[in-house]
């Protein structure tokens, strides 16, 4: 089966992330395809490679771009709502005139037509949050 | 399979507090030039989403609820409105933007795009969906 997923929430205060993480995992474990996860609300700071947790807990940041390296999945930052919140690509620092950028390895930031593509393509779209 | 997909937005949350209700309508207006079978539901506190009147100016926020009465213009016209959730509210149909859309299929006649439904009528629309986007 063909999934999409969507992740609400940012890394730490909410479990979404660690939730749609394991989810991802578990659905290449048992054959599917992940065709997108889409990064949206709080869900974009899951994509700033700046994330610094302790040495003891989860890197959720790093989990993402590990994944999206070995099994090559399409991790996608809203634009909109990275814009909001201060997650930067080359592209967006050059046209916004900012002084540096944080996206982490493995995501693109793009629009929200990413996320209806994936209702229309997928089997299912899974909704990760609240 | 056919290319038009039944496409669910569920709002559940108050318009303001968080954003969630905001960069939801955000999505509807997108997704509304893909050309899907759109509906929208409001539920528990997403029905004060709908209500008229709204007045943001103590808050220093924008106020967003008149985006909701383009969506009629954006062909997304069928607004679903729990019931149960509205009278737990002690709100009423009356208490709710009019928001309507002009049906091209009767000659552009104006008509309304709320409909209020029962919990249990809400769970025979949400199986009837292809994609369920909830916010």
């Amino acid at each position: 089966m063909k999934f999409g997923i969507q992740v609400n929430e940012g890394p730490y205060t909410h479990e979404a992330s660690v939730s749609a993480l394991n989810f991802v995992k578990a659905a290449l474990d048992a054959g599917h395809e992940i065709f997108r996860v889409f990064f949206y609300h709080d869900g974009v700071n899951n994509g700033t490679r700046l994330t610094t947790p302790p040495q003891d807990d989860i890197n959720i940041v790093q989990s993402w771009s590990e994944l999206a390296e070995k099994h090559n999945i399409d991790l996608v930052v809203c634009v909109a709502a990275a814009q909001r919140r201060g997650i930067v690509d080359e592209g967006e620092q050059e046209r916004n005139g900012k002084d540096a950028n944080n996206i982490a390895p493995g995501f693109r930031i793009s629009g929200l037509g990413q996320l209806i593509e994936a209702g229309i393509q997928c089997d299912r779209l899974v909704v990760f949050g609240d | 399979m056919s290319d038009v997909k039944k496409f669910m937005y569920i709002n559940r949350k108050a318009p303001y507090g968080t954003i969630y209700a905001w960069e939801a309508l955000e999505v509807v207006l997108i997704g509304a030039a893909f050309e899907q079978d759109v509906s929208l539901a409001f539920m528990d506190d997403g029905v004060f989403q709908l209500v008229k009147g709204q007045d943001t100016t103590e808050l220093g926020i924008k106020n967003f609820s008149p985006t909701y009465s383009a969506l009629g213009d954006y062909d997304v016209n069928k607004i679903y409105v729990e019931k149960e959730s509205l009278e737990a509210r002690g709100l009423t149909l009356d208490d709710l933007m009019p928001l309507k859309y002009e049906d091209e299929d009767d000659d552009w006649a104006e008509k309304d795009s709320i409909r209020v439904v029962t919990a249990a009528e809400m769970a025979e629309i949400l199986e009837q969906q292809d994609v369920v986007l909830s916010f």
